[in-house]
């Protein structure tokens, strides 16, 4: 369990974390989602109390992180990939830190075997390529069999199979009653892996919800409608209780009903359909727009500021000839 | 108490496991002993050639011990690496989350780096004694006489210091660059410049090396190349103040790493 209450962290004039409050329970995997730059990393480093918060403060299972006198085997992090000394083996590395908490020597071997890297154990991480760094870190933070396990990004850098069994070693560590707390800027890779989600946005907190419920709230789904005689088929529609919305791009866009139904008034009212297809906001959506006035470094052109994958910016006008049009505020409008 | 002797055997793990360690503390005795064998054979081979009244103040000891000038070079190298290597590669982050009652922490870094450099620098001392007054021949001295014992003893407790100040300023500096930086230029360079200069002379008596070596002086009026003689202190006053440096760099580098973000 991880308490946070109101915890601030100012530098100067500029607030990264602003008054975060909220808990993470065991037994499910947390995703801490966040733009880059939203205050994740700053947050993580003030739960290990690395950072002094300038208010507020963290509980570690009701306790100052350093009031634990053997921290890792309560708590256990990955911070940013590299926080090993390039010289030192995997081996000594991870036994300097067992050492300290009076992990026994042989629990060091068990998470190098566990994480993949028993056969580059006497290597220097010096030459380890990302992916192997994080599986380090990885086995860094398994070393003293915590309650409690932190990761900040701990995709990046991974490949597709690494991805994956990061993916599975969160579940199973949840599985087994622990509290998983993971942060990513990727909506896509929460959805997948997190069961609970706290969002937050120039350090503040937007959401603190489960995925369940944020999906139910933030998906939308929608028809749309293209057709050469608009007012027509949206005046029709609207005799009938349905309220059709002027896309950008010329199209209409429909809520809350099916396409057949849409389907079926233009047929009865003759008006010719170019295109009739139910859409789905992705998750990746929602959360840009939650995040979308938080964001701190806002691209200047349309066609950077849009996502991977399927989403609407297929119905913005191709060239970006809107400079600063923020993320989503096109069909937020329309709504 | 148990805590502090796991985090003790901890800190002894992360020093022997780097290579710098070794490459540093093999360079301040090899340099030491080396530079110093060199300059008692020259001496030794121009003794007769030498003034009179250097003579009467000749320290058979203290030359012994002049490659210690560049030497503690090197010590001043592990001390540096041995601390702001953690910031540099970043493994400060996984240290203080292992360990973070901080002060703990740095009392363990340093009592661990201090006890090899102690055991390092009393070898080196002794070594270059033996081997400075076997190349001096007639012209050396024995450990039996007066102070002698003293000063080489004193040789090695001046290595020991030198490095215990140097952690001080790394924890204060952090940063590799700027510790080398600034360290090694005032040790190699400014000080000497301080010390030369008659206007400066009697400031820079004070500076923690000048005054540090004054411990591995036998014969108080002389000092040879380095002019020893005309200082306000002995030979332990000069450790003394020497300490005082060495605890106002702990004291800084502990507030720094106690209060600032890690």
């Amino acid at each position: 369990m991880i308490e946070l209450e109101g915890l601030t962290k100012r530098y100067g004039e500029k607030t990264a974390v602003d008054r975060l409050t909220f808990s993470v329970r065991p037994g499910v995997v947390t995703g801490f989602l966040g733009p880059n730059g939203a205050g994740k990393s700053t947050t993580m480093r003030m739960m290990l109390g690395l950072d002094s918060p300038t208010s507020g403060h963290v509980r570690i299972d009701g306790k100052r992180y350093d009031q634990l006198q053997e921290p890792l085997n309560h708590i256990g992090a990955l911070l940013e990939a590299k926080s090993v000394h390039g010289g030192r083996t995997a081996y000594n590395h991870l036994l300097c830190l067992a050492q300290s908490n009076g992990i026994p020597d042989r629990r060091v071997d068990a998470v190098l075997d566990m994480v993949g890297l028993a056969s580059v154990a006497k290597k220097r991480p010096k030459g380890f390529s990302l992916g192997m760094g994080q599986r380090l870190g990885i086995a860094a933070a398994l070393l003293g069999d915590p309650r409690i396990v932190m990761f900040d990004e701990p995709v990046n850098g991974l490949d597709p199979e690494g991805i994956h069994w990061v993916r599975n070693l969160m579940q199973q560590l949840a599985a087994e009653g622990r509290t998983v707390f993971v942060s990513s800027h990727l909506m896509s890779e929460m959805s997948v892996t997190a069961e609970h989600l706290v969002v937050i946005g120039q350090g503040r907190l937007m959401a603190d919800t489960s995925m369940a419920d944020f999906i139910a709230e933030n998906s939308r789904t929608y028809v749309r409608v293209r057709t050469p005689e608009p007012e027509r088929l949206r005046d029709a529609l609207h005799a009938t209780g349905v309220n059709a919305v002027a896309a950008d791009d010329g199209s209409l866009e429909v809520d809350g009903q099916p396409a057949a139904r849409i389907g079926d008034v233009a047929a009865q009212h003759r008006v010719v359909l170019h295109e009739l297809s139910p859409q789905n906001a992705s998750l990746e959506e929602a959360f840009m727009r939650l995040t979308a006035e938080s964001v701190e470094y806002h691209a200047h052109t349309a066609a950077q500021g849009q996502p991977p994958g399927p989403a609407p910016g297929q119905s913005q006008p191709p060239g970006g000839d809107r400079p600063t049009q923020q993320w989503g505020t096109g069909w937020k409008e329309g709504r | 108490m148990a805590h502090t002797t796991r985090v003790l055997r901890s800190e002894w793990t992360k020093v022997r496991s780097v290579r710098s360690t070794l490459w540093t503390l093999l360079i301040a005795a090899v340099v030491t002993v080396g530079l110093s064998a060199l300059i008692c054979a020259f001496t030794a081979s121009d003794f007769d050639s030498m003034a009179e009244s250097e003579k009467a103040v000749f320290d058979a000891t203290y030359v012994s011990f002049a490659g210690m000038s560049l030497g503690q070079l090197a010590m001043i190298a592990f001390g540096v690496l041995v601390v702001s290597n953690e910031y540099s590669t970043g493994m400060i982050r996984s240290s203080l989350s292992a360990v973070p009652q901080r002060g703990t922490f740095m009392f363990c870094k340093i009592f661990v780096a201090t006890a090899l450099v102690l055991v390092v620098g009393m070898a080196t001392s002794f070594t270059t004694f033996f081997v400075g007054q076997q190349l001096l021949g007639d012209h050396g001295t024995t450990i039996g006489e007066p102070n002698v014992l003293r000063a080489v003893i004193g040789g090695g407790l001046y290595m020991t210091l030198i490095a215990l100040f140097t952690m001080g300023v790394a924890f204060v500096l952090r940063s590799p660059m700027l510790a080398f930086g600034t360290l090694m230029p005032f040790f190699f360079i400014i000080s000497g410049i301080l010390g030369g200069v008659s206007a400066t002379k009697k400031f820079a008596h004070y500076l923690p090396d000048q005054a540090g070596t004054m411990i591995m002086t036998v014969e108080t009026g002389g000092g040879g190349e380095f002019g020893v003689g005309d200082r306000p202190y002995g030979p332990w006053g000069g450790l003394f103040i020497m300490a005082l440096w060495v605890v106002a760099s702990l004291v800084a580098g502990y507030l720094v790493l106690k209060k600032r973000d890690a």
